[in-house]
């Protein structure tokens, strides 16, 4: 029975990660893109706001997600009138929370990566008749591959840990949204400590490994 | 078809102002580094805007401020052979020179990138990535890959600066090929004077973002109009020329 629940709460946690991390890479690169070749006005402002959940506690940034997304928060608000639904206290939430909180990783690595292709060979492609979309496409993403790569990697890592703003948003339900980080809180909370001692050196494990290979893309060795 | 321009900017101090017009022959834009040379090709290539004044490639009207035309980069036909060549580091050198070629049927591409490794001696070197070339090889692909689609003109911004001296040399007889093969302006910017004077059909001489003198090289040697152009020609002597 047991040994089901952790199975439940590592699939569960590969599930939230997956799904926060494909969504993390969709905006990340996009917003990372603005942010290193386009200067407007508020651009360092809007930086500052997606880096943030980097350095607030998580709980600061569930607060805020709970303002936003809550049953009657500013955005959950109309959505609950409209659909009857809400996204607390659901595996939905755990994945915006992860979304959230990793975010900045991807947005960080991925900004350096795309600032780091030659001013010269995007030059070089718009000399030569492409678009800035097929320049994006064809000469600075496949440049920045590598930064990419690191910056999903470590996303997916820190989804895969994330545990203070899930808590808040997602609730810690045994057998709907218990990711790893929360079971091994409730697992320890009731002095189950050899199921906890496996989870954590899993997690441990898992994590050390996802680093293991940010570092190489971004050397450049994979 | 000839090119001229009329170009005035303002950054961080420096003042450009300079006007010119060629015809289709190959201009050197002589001068030290920092004299507003490069700045100069940048404009026309529409990859920096001036404050002011005009770029007209023909009859057709790339950039006029006082029109509030601004033709985008990606539409103004150019060739541009940059300073570090900016081959995609990425992509094959045949996979640069086809990069060259927007707009074209796939067979016509194929045939024109024929065409350019033929006459650019790149044979048996398509599948090398810009790494495994030498730089003389380098150098003839961002050459193949800037004429591909055959533009309105040719905008080179010191593309030997990094080739040894023997190299280099052998490079005045590759340019004057170029020059046979390219019915378009080509403008040439180099601060080397031997290469300039064995290169050029009209020479323009740089200083501090304005034009000192214009003429053909034997001439601007010959009759510096100022201390300042002697100097910076050495025209005291004939330079010494390897042709």
């Amino acid at each position: 029975m047991l040994e089901s629940s952790v199975l439940f709460s590592l699939r569960l946690s590969f599930q939230v990660a997956a799904v926060a991390t494909f969504f993390i890479i969709v905006i990340g690169v996009t917003v990372a893109y603005f942010l290193a070749q386009r200067n407007f006005r508020g651009k360092e402002l809007l930086d500052m706001l997606f880096t943030l959940p980097l350095v607030l506690p998580p709980t600061v940034t569930g607060y805020y997600l709970i303002i936003l997304f809550g049953r009657n928060g500013l955005i959950g608000k109309p959505i609950y009138a409209w659909t009857g639904w809400s996204i607390m206290f659901t595996w939905h939430a755990a994945v915006l929370a992860s979304f959230v909180v990793a975010l900045p990783l991807m947005i960080k690595t991925t900004r350096a990566a795309i600032e780091s292709v030659d001013k010269d060979l995007i030059n070089a492609s718009y000399t030569l008749g492409h678009s800035e979309f097929e320049t994006t496409v064809r000469v600075i993403l496949p440049l920045a591959k590598r930064g990419i790569m690191a910056g999903a990697v470590l996303s997916f890592a820190r989804a895969l840990g994330e545990f203070g703003a899930t808590l808040m948003l997602a609730g810690n339900i045994p057998g709907k949204t218990d990711t790893m980080p929360l079971a091994i809180y409730s697992l320890a909370g009731s002095g189950e400590w050899s199921q906890a001692n496996g989870m954590v050196i899993l997690l441990t494990f898992m994590s050390g490994l996802f680093l293991l290979f940010a570092n190489k893309f971004s050397k450049g060795t994979i | 078809m000839g090119l001229s321009v009329h170009l005035r900017k303002k950054v961080k101090g420096f003042n450009l102002d300079v006007a010119w017009e060629i015809n289709n022959e190959l201009t050197v834009l002589f001068g030290y580094s920092g004299a507003g040379k490069s700045m100069t090709l940048q404009m026309i290539a529409g990859l920096l805007i001036p404050d002011d004044g005009f770029v007209r490639i023909g009859s057709t009207t790339m950039f006029d401020s006082s029109k509030r035309i601004n033709v985008p980069s990606q539409q103004r036909h150019l060739g541009y052979v940059f300073q570090d060549l900016a081959l995609f580091p990425h992509m094959t050198a045949l996979d640069n020179i086809l990069y060259g070629s927007n707009n074209m049927g796939k067979s016509e591409r194929r045939e024109r990138a024929g065409e350019m490794i033929g006459a650019f001696h790149i044979k048996g070197l398509e599948e090398k990535y810009p790494a495994e070339l030498s730089g003389g090889q380098k150098q003839r692909v961002a050459f193949a890959r800037a004429l591909m689609r055959k533009p309105y003109a040719l905008l080179l911004d010191e593309p030997f600066s990094a080739l040894d001296n023997p190299l280099r040399i052998e490079m005045r007889q590759f340019l004057r090929g170029i020059k046979k093969r390219v019915d378009a302006p080509i403008v040439f910017v180099t601060h080397d004077v031997a290469e300039a004077y064995a290169v050029a059909d009209t020479m323009i001489v740089y200083s501090n973002g304005t034009i000192l003198q214009t003429g053909t090289p034997k001439h601007v040697f010959e009759n510096p109009w100022s201390v300042e152009v002697a100097v910076l020609v050495n025209a005291t002597e004939s330079p010494q020329i390897a042709y």
